[in-house]
């Protein structure tokens, strides 16, 4: 099954899990099942209309995906998707 | 960098960067480089205590220091910079005393400022490099278009609890080819409050270590043309399984300051491209404040006369393990949902660790139950530590 990484800042809504795997053969679906296990993600990770929100970068394996354009980008067994929202800090 | 080949070294820089020297690849070109060069670091604190070590151990010329900010004893877990006794010194000063004793054949510039759109080009444009070990998204985005319009490569770090972000922006490499900018990979900040800071989510001591050092082998490598910088890739590390990706960042035909249609051709307002208040405002506020405040040393004046008060803590329960002046607490995502546990006949006075989430739940408690008798502890368990009780911890 593919897998999906957690970031760290959606950590705390997915009771501290950092992987997320997926029968979903879409990376649509993917992340739609993501949101339904832990509905506090939504809002954090998508937008009013529905798309991954503008600070946060989509990657299967080492390539950028944008999620937004269509519902076809296909999930083999071994897909890895990262989910990569900016962070700030530094201190 | 200019003008390395004139370059000369004392005995004692020879013995002190004499194992650069030996490695091939380096050698007394990388070395002459390094000490040719300018590296701005802007930020000394968790990034930039580890990364301003190495850079100064290994010798580049010229290190600027901009930091703004005091040394806190909650600094000390990760900024190893600073010990105990400097709590309440300027960073860049002590950084200075430190990098000086670990290199004193290098010069060291102090830049004691918060960095602005006023000041930024000014500031930069005398170095070579800048590393980006800052703390907010509006400096991280001033930091980028700056260096984008002086054409300087940015070497950016980021963290958050225990996952590290490195790249290096606006890198030129030696076919001429200029890489992505910070914006092409974010083209916009996260809405405020979403992703929390270090000091409202905590770090692990050890992972601006990490970071830090992973930036200053970029800075090196920057200077010196040697390897591969992480340019158009963004190296992402997390300690708690201890994994390391590298992906790819592509250039975004609609950056703004550099696609195909560009908008932004001077720095902007920041803060407000953020969506937060400008730093002027801030001040503003803390003069004409929302709510109703109390100094601690008033609210102090009420207890020693015995007046009935009830005192209500908004804060997380791990901050009231770590310092607590006798509140009742309700964290401030509870407070709408408890209200019934605040008393309506008698003063009430709010309290968090500074007086900012306080004054959010006054707000709240204002605008949804109609509360009149609340008042905002000016400074939070910070102003009553520093004013009143010095046992009380600060954190």
């Amino acid at each position: 099954m593919a897998r999906i990484i957690i970031p760290t800042p959606l950590r705390k809504f997915t009771d501290h899990n950092r992987n997320f795997t997926t029968d979903k053969d879409t990376l649509a679906e993917a992340i739609q099942q993501f949101v339904e296990e832990y509905p506090d993600v939504e809002s954090n990770l998508l937008d009013e209309d529905g798309n991954v929100r503008s600070f946060i970068k989509v990657y299967i394996g080492d390539d950028e995906v944008d999620p937004n354009k269509n519902g076809t980008i296909e999930l083999s067994e071994d897909t890895e998707v990262s989910i990569v929202p900016a962070i700030a800090g530094g201190c | 960098m200019t003008n390395w080949e004139n370059v000369e070294f004392s005995s004692k820089e020879l013995g002190h960067y004499s194992r650069h020297l030996s490695i091939p690849e380096f050698g007394m070109e990388g070395q002459k480089k390094l000490k040719a060069a300018k590296v701005l670091a802007v930020g000394t604190g968790g990034l930039g205590a580890p990364m301003l070590q190495y850079l100064a151990a290994a010798g580049v010329g010229t290190i600027g220091l901009v930091d703004f900010d005091v040394i806190e004893a909650s600094n000390l877990h990760r900024q190893v910079l600073f010990g105990a006794s400097d709590v309440g010194r300027p960073k860049v000063e002590v950084a200075k005393e430190r990098l000086q004793e670990i290199n004193p054949h290098i010069t060291i510039n102090v830049h004691e400022t918060r960095l602005t759109s006023d000041n930024a080009l000014e500031i930069i444009e005398d170095y070579d490099v800048v590393a980006d070990g800052t703390d907010n998204f509006p400096t991280r985005y001033l930091i980028n278009d700056a260096c984008v319009m002086l054409d300087k490569p940015n070497v950016h770090g980021s963290i958050f609890q225990f996952e590290g972000q490195v790249s290096v922006f606006n890198y030129v490499d030696q076919d001429g080819e200029r890489g992505p900018n910070y914006r092409d990979l974010f083209p916009e900040p996260p809405p405020p409050g979403l992703v929390p800071s270090c000091a409202e989510a905590g770090v692990l001591g050890v992972l601006p270590g990490i970071i830090g050092c992973i930036q200053a082998s970029e800075v090196i490598k920057v200077i010196t043309g040697i390897g591969e910088p992480l340019a158009g890739k963004l190296f992402l590390f997390d300690a708690l399984n201890f994994s390391t990706r590298t992906v790819k960042v592509k250039k975004n035909k609609d950056n703004p300051l550099v696609g195909e249609d560009p908008e932004i051709t001077e720095l902007i307002d920041y803060q407000e491209f953020c969506g937060l208040p400008s730093i002027n405002g801030e001040q503003e506020e803390e003069t004409e404040s929302e709510v109703p405040e109390v100094s601690v040393k008033e609210y102090k004046s009420w207890i020693d006369r015995g007046e009935d008060v009830q005192l209500i803590d908004v804060r997380k329960p791990y901050e009231a393990e770590i310092a607590e002046i006798g509140g009742e607490l309700i964290p401030l995502d509870d407070i709408l949902d408890k209200a019934d546990k605040i008393d309506r006949n008698k003063k009430v006075v709010v309290h968090c660790r500074s007086g900012q989430r306080s004054s959010d739940a006054i707000k709240k408690l204002q605008e949804k139950y109609g509360f009149d008798n609340l008042y905002n502890l000016k400074g939070g368990i910070l102003a009553w530590s520093e004013e009143i009780d010095e046992s009380v911890p600060q954190y």
